[in-house]
């Protein structure tokens, strides 16, 4: 996670007088494309990539960070976009679930969810996926118990994990 | 020929992977709340802090006033929307009473999260941030948390109906009068056990989300909604709101769970339409989980006395069972009949006489509404039968797998007319037991307990199995008529092919998860030769697929994949006679194999469905009378339940000083007849084991004594992670159903309906030998730890 200082561009945007919001630009490269926006300094990196890129692959399953659908890469690392403030992230690189496959094809960790029915209604997906990523990129060779130790911090209603711990041991041999 | 015999070269039965994957995998699936809405207001709700309180005043002046808000409503001033109260469609019985129920709360509030005041905002911040600034007061009143204290009718909750009570439900067959406390007084063991089934939260991980989108010239009506029920949600939504049915569109975009908790009618999707249609605006709403905690739907909750007589060898001879189902503050669409889905299956898969004794009263609580829940009432009854098998079994020194083989209904005995007067369609207990035992071990794991469960043992070896039948695919309309449920059992399906023999299946299930898209698509290309890719499969849209009953109680695949199934017999009935005109011979004289038709005994003279498909969309030259175009719907009522039914078995390890538990090893032997796709069978399977496994072990919804949710995050309430469960060993036995012409059976629940009473049978025979003999759920550390430091006191 990044906590480099926001870059304070303050403006008013009033819709009375004693409303005044408070706004930030910042720069985020997000898969592969640089956006500059002005952002609330409350607005959530989840918010800003859902709402204001409309990236809504990124979802949003609790408001305690426990359930790691949100999970995004940042800076190349697994994080979750609810605990990151879109102005932590500026100067940063994001990378989200619709960022992963490549001229159509998908990356090989979607591949191996597909191939071992690691999803059902595919809401915790595109967290897991992510963290799943990340998990393999510090760890390329895993036993089923660090698999599972590893993704302690998504959850999954529908597949009772057994497919998503399959389908992440087989991408690691991909 | 049915789809049962012959299948070679079959697509049923092979394991394809989803089409649904790809658009789930990479973002581009859209839930409810990631559609864009371009000027949709903001709902949010402000809910009871309290559980009983009456409402004094609303001070909504600021809230108007904060920025962004465009209106503020209380419930008083949203009564005129309404043309009736929320429904409940299932009145169990005629007496049953049920307190007019409305979107928000107007004089009294009866649980904590009871909607209040409904604010409309431009941003979902701006009308979040106003609900900070309404002022109600409330006259607290005293909550009512214990659903057998609240029998007592000390502190009334709703005044005008007199009484806690909701309803009491009996069946009672006797062979003769008297009969079942005959068999008590001569029973040579019986039992007598006291189960606890605890509040759960269903926490799907998509919160639910609604969007509802007017056309203010005309009065039509577009809901999106986090639903398991689009079909259903029409009728109810236009009758609550008294506008016209065939001006309501209901959509379930991609849906992100259910287990029960989105098959509603829920105040949110009321409140958006009624707002929606007020201001001319959509109107959208997303819950927090902590709203999700509190005003979705609660599962389970609630209190059993079962009793078991048996023979001297065991054999059941009457069975007595005593419910207190805790409504929860109000009925919601199915609330009363959960429990009395469960009242046919508290005999399990036994044999038993006509001695059966079930009576369950429906109790008002000042908390959350409870309603179906995966397996909704099956897992509580099989629970309560297999835990009380285990304690009998305990009663009389013998093995609980050996006390089953005694009493399980033959294989030999199917069609086997129950007690009740159900039909269990096929089935083989002994074989599915028989089958799990060898994966699990069972002769091993006992003599290794033998060795291992000395006393001072830290480590006690156990094993706890569950036989269950899942009474489920609702249902024989005349059946439900018969339990007196609002509705009809049917699916409807529609199969259209279209000129470049490309095919539409259209559906009426709705799926959030189970991957009709798929398994559907695999049916119609069997059925007629066409290659799945050229298939697509359209669902969960009232205006593409009007007629429908939607996706619970797993139904879909037994009557919605039946109906699929009819759908093309119409299909090809209709291709054969065109086929017929062609070749220029009688319809009888063809044969249809492999998408062709072709005249028996000179395979030469054939015509490919593609011609065929063709031919009805010029019309040039079809049979006399014949509409154009080759298209047909098919409504299939099922003449029964399907039974699916099964033996799952767990071994673990209970570790008496810390009282943490181990599993060792799930074994999971699931038969639900023929499977269309084994992969999501098994996944089905995986996820309803681990569902049942969290109840036994993790989740509760934990309240105080003033009817304050205690756990309403993921941080508190513990679904397990991937971490905290084991792997399961799945495997399956085929008894085909005879009732349809797939051979199939549902299996959305099974899992959830085998699983809580396995593990829990499984650690009280790890700690049997030091005396501890029940263990209520979840079988936390702490609650293991004082059972065995409890036992050990008596001693
Ligand atoms: S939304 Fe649950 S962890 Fe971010
Ligand atoms: S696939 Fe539904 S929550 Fe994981």
């Amino acid at each position: 996670m990044r906590h480099d200082e926001p870059r304070h561009d303050i403006r008013a945007q009033g819709e009375s007088e004693s409303y005044i919001m408070v706004h930030i630009k910042v720069s985020i490269t997000v898969n592969g494309t640089q956006q500059e926006k002005d952002v609330e300094p409350r607005t959530l990196l989840v918010h800003f990539l859902r709402d204001q890129l409309q990236l809504t692959g990124t979802n949003i399953g609790c408001d305690t960070s426990s359930c790691g659908a949100c999970t995004i890469h940042l800076d190349g690392e697994a994080v979750k976009s609810c605990t990151v403030l879109a102005a932590q992230a500026d100067g940063g690189t994001v990378t989200t679930i619709e960022g992963l496959s490549k001229d159509g094809v998908m990356h090989p960790m979607q591949q191996a969810f597909m191939e071992n029915h690691g999803l059902q209604c595919g809401y915790c997906t595109p967290g897991m996926v992510m963290a799943s990523i990340g998990l393999l990129n510090e760890n390329p060779n895993p036993t089923e118990e660090e698999v599972r130790l590893g993704l302690e911090g998504n959850l999954c209603r529908c597949t009772g994990y057994h497919n998503i711990v399959k389908s992440v041991l087989a991408a690691a041999k991909k | 020929m049915t789809m049962t015999e012959n299948r070679q070269n079959s697509v049923i039965g092979t394991r394809q992977l989803r089409r649904e994957d790809p658009a789930l995998l990479t973002g581009e699936a859209k839930f409810t709340n990631d559609l864009n809405l371009p000027g949709a207001l903001h709902l949010s709700i402000l809910r009871s802090p309290h559980a009983h309180a009456k409402i004094v005043s609303i001070d909504t002046a600021a809230a108007k006033a904060s920025p962004g808000v465009v209106a503020v409503y209380t419930g008083a001033e949203l009564q005129s929307q309404w043309a009736g109260p929320m429904p409940c469609a299932w009145p169990v019985t005629p007496d049953m009473k049920n307190p007019p129920h409305f979107p928000l709360a107007a004089s009294k509030v009866c649980y904590v999260g009871d909607g209040v005041v409904a604010v409309l905002a431009t941003s979902e911040s701006a009308s979040r941030d106003a609900l900070d600034l309404i002022d109600v007061e409330y006259k607290v009143l005293k909550a009512v948390v214990d659903v057998e204290e609240a029998l007592s009718d000390a502190n009334i909750i709703h005044e005008d109906l007199g009484t806690n009570k909701s309803y009491t439900w009996n069946l009672k067959i006797e062979a003769t009068e008297g009969c079942v406390e005959d068999a008590f007084q001569k029973a040579a063991f019986k039992v007598s056990e006291r189960y606890v089934q605890q509040r759960l939260l269903p926490m799907a991980m998509e919160p639910r989300a609604v969007a509802a989108v007017p056309q203010p010239f005309g009065g039509d009506i577009t809901l999106y909604s986090s639903t398991q029920i689009p079909h259903i949600l029409k009728v109810m939504a236009a009758l609550t709101l008294g506008i016209p049915e065939h001006q309501v569109r209901v959509v379930a975009p991609s849906v992100g769970g259910g287990f029960g908790s989105k098959l509603d009618v829920y105040a949110e999707e009321l409140l958006c339409m009624a707002l929606a249609r007020k201001h001319s605006l959509p109107v959208r709403w997303v819950e927090e989980r902590s709203e999700n905690s509190m005003a979705t739907i609660h599962g389970r909750g609630q209190v059993q006395y079962v009793e078991l007589a048996a023979d001297k060898s065991g054999k059941l001879t009457a069975v007595r069972v005593r419910i207190k189902a805790d409504m929860g503050a109000y009925l919601q669409l199915v609330t009363p009949g959960v429990p009395i889905l469960g009242a046919f299956l508290y005999a399990g898969v036994y044999d038993i006489p006509l001695a059966y004794d079930f009576s369950c009263d429906g109790i008002f609580t000042t908390l959350t509404p409870t309603d179906a829940y995966r397996g909704a009432g099956r897992p509580e009854a099989t629970y309560a039968i297999e835990s009380a098998m285990d304690a009998l079994a305990r009663a009389m020194k013998i093995d609980p797998l050996e006390l089953r083989k005694r009493n399980f209904i033959q294989k030999e005995q199917f069609p086997y007319t129950a007690f009740s007067g159900l039909t269990y369609d096929s089935g083989d207990h002994l074989q599915a037991a028989e089958k799990a035992a060898g994966l699990a071990d069972y002769a091993g794991i006992r003599a290794q307990q033998a060795k291992q469960n000395v006393p001072g043992a830290k480590k006690r070896l156990g094993i706890g199995m569950s036989s269950y039948f899942e009474m489920c695919g609702l249902a024989p309309s005349r059946v439900l008529a018969s339990l007196n449920y609002g509705a009809g059992g049917w699916e409807a399906a529609t199969v259209r092919v279209l000129p470049t023999c490309k095919v539409q299946v259209v559906t009426g299930t709705s799926p959030h998860g189970q991957g009709h898209e798929t398994s559907w698509a695999m049916i119609a290309s069997e059925k007629l030769g066409i290659p799945q890719e050229d298939i697509d499969v359209l669902h969960s849209d009232t205006a593409i697929s009007p007629l429908g009953l939607d996706t619970y109680g797993s139904r879909s695949l037994p009557v919605g994949g039946v109906a699929i199934a009819g759908a093309c017999d119409k299909v090809i009935d209709k291709a054969r006679l065109i086929a017929a005109h062609q070749l220029e011979c009688s319809a009888d004289d063809l044969e249809f194999a492999g998408g062709v038709f072709s005249v028996k005994g000179s395979p030469d003279r054939a015509v490919p469905m593609a011609a065929i498909a063709f031919a009805a969309f010029t019309a040039h030259n079809l049979p006399d009378g014949l509409e154009p175009n080759l298209e047909a719907q098919y409504t299939y009522d099922p003449p029964n339940f399907s039974w699916p039914f099964g033996t799952h078995m767990c071994v673990l390890e209970v570790d008496t000083e810390t009282g943490q538990i181990e599993i060792l090893k799930y074994v999971a032997v699931d038969d639900c007849g023929v499977q269309i796709n084994p992969l999501i069978v098994e996944g089905q399977v995986h996820g309803g084991v681990i569902q049942g496994l969290a109840q036994a072990l993790f989740e509760e919804a934990v309240y105080d004594t003033d009817g304050n949710l205690k756990t309403t995050t993921l941080a508190e309430y513990l679904v397990p992670a991937a971490s905290d469960v084991p792997s399961i060993t799945t495997a399956h036995t085929v008894t085909p159903s005879p009732t349809n012409q797939l051979g199939v059976k549902g299996i959305g629940e099974a899992g959830t309906i085998g699983a809580a009473s396995t593990v829990i049978n499984a650690v009280v025979d790890a700690l049997s030998g030091i005396g501890v003999t029940s263990m209520p759920m979840p079988a936390s550390p702490q609650t293991v730890w004082r059972a065995i430091q409890s036992a050990a006191q008596a001693k």
